[in-house]
């Protein structure tokens, strides 16, 4: 039966349709296409020059992922079990940067890890940068932060942590709390409730959550340049770099946007074939 | 004869100054069937929760074979519980959900697998093993619930209105379900309920509790029979219940006459409260009546008509298998044993009144409605 309601979908079935679809077809005909407008496979040999890039990204974007995996899920934890007016402080205070300019938070961060930023100077002040040289025996006037993989990380980690907390504490909010209970009641203390029943029943909210960080982490360009100087070259840039620097190539550009693509996708089908049986809220 | 098993001592429970549970005293014997009986709000479900440790209670012990056991948390008491919505745990299947409890106590793999199948056995479930449980009707998730508790041999089954959310046929063959498995297997139910006939059915023990208090404990036939005051009387079936004075032993007054009955100690003319039960009411012809009202209402029930007559501005609900038009004039009689006496309560005067008597169906119908619509929604 069709449903009546189905025509309002239209309008929505057309801004799929062109910018959704139209855009993915577009890249990949441009994907296996020269640089005349014939076909060619040679985009994607030429990629392997940037397998490095690649294993970097991915890695970067993997540490991202478990970083706020383990903060997030015990703050959603914790969050879920006090009462209701600090959970509501709690939520805003993690939705509060959202809501902030996203360039402008990671700018922000330049000012805090800069060689002359906010930590080194504390840390000038409490004189740790020379109790540093003294054990060392070295003659640092800063400690280099900014520019490092560990910020481009840190800034992954800050922009999308609220991306993992939130789905996870959903999750655990809804739990029925009789089914605690249950556990209790059948020899389990808190650890072993926590382990077999929590645990499980919130891993669909912990997929959820990893597919939105790990997503963005791994295609970001504005933080490694902005928090990594542009040393670390990443897969956002790389991609950056065939439409909007000196190395056009958008053949090239739309090639590695496939590929990058493909092995996302095949990640996430992976992972939610692990979480099977669980789907219900993965697409929370 | 049995022997005591839990004893809850001078129990009280206050939720921000509101009393819940009000000096309950109660012991339970040992393989007893005893139900807690009483509407919404009386301190059933906490009285439970207590005795599952899931509750504190603000003051009073709680005995199990003579040890204090406020301060055991509830998964090392030898209780376990059949939770009102079963609570059976989505990510597992039957067997594991049946299993829990003893994988938890590092039961060995093989006893395991024996004692879950036995258990599925005894709840009819076999062959559902590797079930999902959102795969199972209502009826045979409570079974899962039930089966999950039994497992692990506690010595105490608690029971949250266990068939709340099934359908009535379904609720009669699981009554007499739990029975069979309660004597077979010698365990203490602890069962809660606003059911008045589930609680007939299968209790040994009957506690009715109301406003926090226990109202009266006994078995079925004296509650039934022998209610203390007017809440118990109209809780456990219909009553009509009347201002009455106990002229002395054996004579009770009311509309100005006297009455033989049975019952006796009183104090002489003392007020009292008369209970009589629609179905120990004979319709007789007005002249051999020992009242004489009008009939009113007539409503076909099935196994009987449930008249409503006009006594002296008094309805009285009378269930006979004779049919009385509306509108006639009937003589009524009761027999000496048709009387029941009871002392005056804060409850006189509250029940046993038929005068709103088709609102008060009207209300029973909405329930029973509701109540199909959500038995409905669990197909």
């Amino acid at each position: 039966m069709k449903n009546k309601l189905s025509r309002f979908a239209v309008p929505y079935e057309i801004w799929m349709a062109i910018f959704v679809v139209a855009p993915i077809v577009i890249m990949v005909v441009y994907a296996f296409t020269s640089q005349n407008g014939g076909f060619t496979l040679e985009n994607f040999i030429k990629m392997g020059g940037y397998t490095e890039v690649f294993l970097r990204s991915f890695k970067m974007a993997l540490v991202a992922t478990a970083v706020c995996l383990l903060i997030g899920y015990p703050v959603s934890y914790y969050m879920s079990r006090e009462g209701k007016g600090f959970q509501r402080i709690a939520m805003v205070l993690i939705m509060l940067p959202m809501w902030m300019n996203f360039l402008l938070r990671t700018y922000s961060w330049i000012t805090i890890l800069d060689n002359n930023g906010l930590l080194n100077q504390l840390f000038q002040r409490i004189g740790l940068i020379t109790l540093y040289n003294n054990i060392t025996g070295r003659e640092l006037t800063f400690f280099p932060m900014l520019n490092t993989q560990g910020a481009v990380v840190l800034g992954m980690v800050y922009n999308y942590l609220p991306f993992m907390i939130l789905p996870i504490y959903s999750v655990i909010i809804k739990l029925d709390h009789s089914l605690l209970e249950a556990a209790r009641d059948l020899g389990a203390n808190s650890a072993t409730v926590f382990r077999k029943v929590i645990l499980p029943l919130s891993l669909p909210g912990v997929l959820s959550g990893i597919t939105m960080v790990f997503v963005p982490s791994v295609s970001t360009f504005a933080i490694s340049q902005m928090l990594g100087g542009g040393t670390e070259l990443l897969l956002g840039d790389l991609i950056e770099r065939q439409f909007l620097g000196g190395a056009y190539n958008p053949q090239l550009g739309a090639a590695i946007s496939l590929v990058m693509m493909v092995i996302v996708v095949v990640c996430m089908l992976v992972m939610n074939r692990f979480g099977e049986g669980e789907e219900q809220a993965v697409m929370l | 004869m049995s022997k005591e098993l839990i004893r809850l001592h001078d129990l009280c429970m206050a939720y921000d100054d509101e009393l819940v549970l009000d000096h309950i005293n109660l012991y339970i014997n040992d393989s007893e069937f005893l139900t807690l009986l009483g509407p919404s709000g009386c301190g059933k479900t906490t009285t439970l929760r207590i005795i599952g440790g899931f509750t504190t209670p603000t003051s009073g012990d709680v005995t199990f074979d003579g040890v204090r056991i406020n301060d055991v948390p509830p998964h090392k008491r030898q209780i376990n519980t059949v939770f009102q919505k079963y609570a059976l745990f989505p990510h597992l299947d039957v067997f594991e959900n049946v299993a829990f409890g003893l994988r938890i106590a590092k039961v060995p793999a093989k006893e395991i697998e024996e004692r879950v199948m036995e258990m599925l056995e005894v709840v009819s479930l076999k062959g559902f093993e590797r079930r999902r449980v959102d795969q199972l009707s209502g009826g045979q998730q409570q079974r899962v619930a039930i089966a999950r508790a039994l497992v692990n041999r506690p010595k105490v089954l608690l029971l949250d209105e266990p068939l709340g959310a099934l359908d009535l046929r379904l609720r009669k063959d699981m009554q007499i379900e739990l029975k069979r498995i309660q004597q077979q297997m010698g365990i203490t139910f602890i069962y809660v309920t606003h059911d008045q006939e589930e609680a007939l059915t299968m209790s040994d023990t009957v506690v009715v509790m109301d406003k926090g208090r226990i109202q009266q404990i006994g078995t079925p036939e004296d509650i039934y029979n022998e209610p203390k005051n007017a809440f118990v009387a109209d809780f456990i079936g219909e009553s009509n219940i009347l201002n009455g004075t106990m002229v002395r032993d054996g004579v009770v007054r009311m509309y100005r006459k006297e009455f033989p009955c049975v019952d006796r100690g009183f104090a002489p003319n003392e007020p009292v409260d008369v209970v009589i039960r629609p179905e120990d009411i004979d319709i007789v012809p007005v002249e051999q009546g020992q009242l004489v009202g009008t009939v009113t209402n007539v409503t076909f029930k099935g196994m009987q008509y449930d008249i409503i007559v006009d006594l002296g501005g008094f309805k009285w609900l009378i269930q006979t298998t004779d049919h009385s038009p509306e509108g006639t004039q009937v003589g009524v009689k009761i027999d000496p044993d048709g009387f029941h006496i009871m002392k005056k309560s804060e409850y006189s005067g509250l029940f046993g009144d038929y005068s709103s008597y088709s609102e008060e169906y009207e209300e029973l119908a909405d329930v029973s409605a509701l109540e199909e619509e959500e038995s409905g929604d669990e197909e």
